[in-house]
């Protein structure tokens, strides 16, 4: 065991990719001398050399575009998107590039590539960085969509969406890169199932990302009042891991999707809709959701605070599906 | 805009070069020709971008790169893909959506893809091209593997952000891209002088430091030469370089287009120096070519033509079982 940041997990994943592999670069905006954004990359420069540690123009579209290009030409790159916001002046090497080239080539070419962004609200930084939009990435075929939601996960997801030979796009919540934890040695981590954070028997709460540490708080505040809740971390965002979603519900009878993307669309959406169609009669409650507020987010704490999911909503919703 | 005359003067190419070039150009008019009739019997739908009048460009460019150079094209892609040694076959049997085109039906006229000859698609996203080639120079330069990544995209591109960032991205790495504008002077049915405040193209790429040069794209000999020049300068490791080849369409931008934004005349007076007419007449005025040698590689083009639609018309539809094929590499999940 050794204790870890998220954060620390991160970069010694893409220390290890470095080294493994030198088919495998980083590039980004600031991810070379100034150590990154969120201060993942702190070190690697010096280690790899710029070669490999490549600070880029702001420039999403053309980096982003690059990655997709690298990965083309039998290299696997890891392109580092300041934020989720900012990945929108990449969406269309991504969506129309990145995620279709395999199809539409009649499998001829494959992207290998991994695209890695920081996601998420919580910081006070306004309306336009404080965006959470894996349920976009999430609606489309020929990506893959990772969301580690602990610091063992945030280590040992790399390397796995490196190996795979398609587009892998990593969602980092920006409140989760000083969680800390004791973590067992570093081992390839699955990216095709959602894990179960805690058992129990009552209620399913399903989760993913930044959600994940309110939910397993609001599931120990239940249990003092002696609601047994279970936490459900999906971990995977594409493609769903539905059997395990459905699993869990089905044992509970009772489901909470906690999710911090706005309602309408959302993430949330698509599980209540799985599970009302594939589980609707084990059901014993209506399936509720716990979203961000369908506004943009204030700038004010206590606004903040009040648009996104928090322990004391989840709680609430748990008790209103309980009928308490 | 007022048109230069229709090119002239030697063509500095032995006979056997000068009429593979012929032969190419050919080849692609006759193709296209027959793809805008198999689209009148609804043998091929959805989008087709014709390249009738813009010949000399694919034709004079690709002759100048090597069999492992990569190219990035974009939806006007047929006469690329052609000559770089996609066999027509596979071209119309791509068209006609059938299992045995070179995408296996996924992509269709804008989505040519040929992993043999490094053909990283027709891509129909305007400018969409761009990043991905300076990618793929950029794997290239880090693997350490010889080989230059040629990008074609027309003048509508240059408003596209993807343009300026590749500019930038490729100038200031030194990556061997060569960036190949075709210029038909239309995006769709917007003029250029009605788009860009800067008309001058090559200037928006000495703008970012990269080494730019303009030539008259309908004669097959002034893209040559001017192609090779270029593509010598990015193998030579020293950075991008751009050519704007001056060309025009003849044909309306796809099948849906009523062609309301320029002048018949304007068309006509283009057609005079077609890169087919004028540089036949060159070959002939030098005794390079005969009319019986002109009527017999057209003829030879032609029954290629026929060879390729009868491939396609044999050719097979893929099984609705197999729809969520080739989704990811490994299987369909």
């Amino acid at each position: 065991m050794s204790r870890l940041s998220y954060r620390e997990g991160m970069r010694q994943a893409l220390r290890e990719a470095l080294a493994g592999d030198p088919r495998v670069f980083l590039m980004g905006e600031d991810v070379g001398r100034y150590g990154g954004t969120y201060a993942v990359t702190k070190g690697l420069l010096e280690e790899f050399g710029p070669e490999r540690v490549r600070d880029t123009p702001l420039s999403e579209l053309g980096f982003v575009g690059a990655g997709v290009g690298a990965a083309l030409g039998g290299m696997r790159p890891i392109v580092e998107v300041m934020t989720v916001n900012f990945s929108l002046l990449a969406l269309d090497q991504i969506v129309n590039h990145a995620a279709l080239y395999h199809h539409m080539s009649g499998g001829q070419f494959s992207v290998p590539l991994v695209i890695r962004m920081a996601t998420g609200a919580g910081r006070q930084v306004a309306a336009q960085h404080s965006h959470s939009f894996e349920n976009w990435y999430a609606s489309i075929p020929g990506i893959k969509v990772l969301a580690p939601g602990t610091v063992e996960d945030a280590r040992d997801m790399l390397a796995p969406a490196l190996a795979d030979p398609d587009p892998v796009v990593i969602f980092e919540h920006v409140q989760l890169y000083n969680m800390e934890a004791d973590v067992p040695e570093a081992r390839n981590a699955d990216i095709r199932s959602a894990a179960v954070r805690r058992e129990g028997k009552m209620v399913s709460l399903i989760t993913y990302g930044g959600s994940l540490s309110k939910t397993l708080q609001a599931a120990a505040e239940l249990a003092q009042e002696g609601i047994d809740a279970e936490v459900v971390d999906l971990r995977v965002l594409r493609p769903l891991d539905s059997a395990s979603i459905l699993a869990s519900v089905r044992k509970c009878r009772r489901a909470v999707v906690v999710d911090e993307s706005w309602r309408t669309g959302s993430l949330a959406a698509e599980i209540v809709a799985r599970i009302a169609e594939e589980a609707f009669y084990d059901l014993d409650a209506p399936p509720v959701r716990v979203c961000t507020e369908e506004v943009p987010i204030p700038y004010a704490k206590h606004l903040e605070e009040a648009a996104l999911p928090q322990p004391a909503k989840i709680v609430a919703a748990v008790k209103a599906a309980l009928g308490r | 805009m007022s048109i230069a005359p229709p090119p002239t003067g030697p063509v500095p190419y032995a006979k056997e070069s000068a009429l593979a070039l012929l032969h190419d150009m050919l080849r692609i008019r006759r193709l296209e020709e027959k793809c805008a009739e198999l689209y009148g019997e609804g043998k091929i739908r959805g989008f087709l971008h014709l390249y009738i009048g813009e010949e000399a460009v694919a034709v004079g460019a690709l002759h100048a790169l090597k069999p492992e150079d990569n190219i990035v094209a974009t939806y006007r892609e047929h006469g690329h893909a052609l000559v770089r040694g996609v066999p027509m076959g596979a071209i119309v049997a791509e068209m006609y959506g059938k299992r045995e085109g070179c995408s296996r039906g996924r992509g269709g006229s804008m989505h040519l893809f040929d992993a043999r000859t490094r053909l990283f698609g027709g891509n129909a996203i305007v400018g969409g091209g761009l990043p991905l080639a300076v990618g793929l120079a950029l794997a290239d330069k880090m693997r350490g593997v010889e080989r230059i990544t040629a990008c074609f995209f027309g003048e509508g591109a240059m408003a596209e952000g993807a343009f300026h960032e590749s500019m930038n991205l490729a100038a200031v790495w030194r990556l061997p891209v060569l960036f190949c504008c075709e210029n038909n002077l239309y995006a769709m049915g917007t003029a250029l002088e009605r788009s860009e405040s800067q008309t001058d193209l090559c200037a928006k790429a000495v703008s970012y430091n990269v080494p730019a040069a303009r030539t008259d794209g309908q004669d097959v000999v002034s893209v040559h030469e001017a192609t090779r020049q270029a593509q010598q300068h990015v193998r030579d490791g020293k950075g991008p370089f751009f050519v704007e080849y001056q060309t025009y369409r003849y044909r309306a931008h796809s099948m849906f287009d009523a062609e309301l934004y320029r002048d018949k005349r304007e068309v006509e007076e283009w057609k005079t120096r077609g890169p087919l007419h004028t540089f036949s007449a060159r070959l002939k005025a030098e005794g390079k070519l005969t009319e019986e040698e002109f009527l017999g590689i057209d003829r030879e083009a032609g029954a290629e033509v026929d060879r390729a639609v009868a491939f396609a018309d044999a050719g097979t539809w893929e099984p609705v079982e197999d729809l969520m094929r080739d989704l990811y590499t490994e299987a369909a999940t």
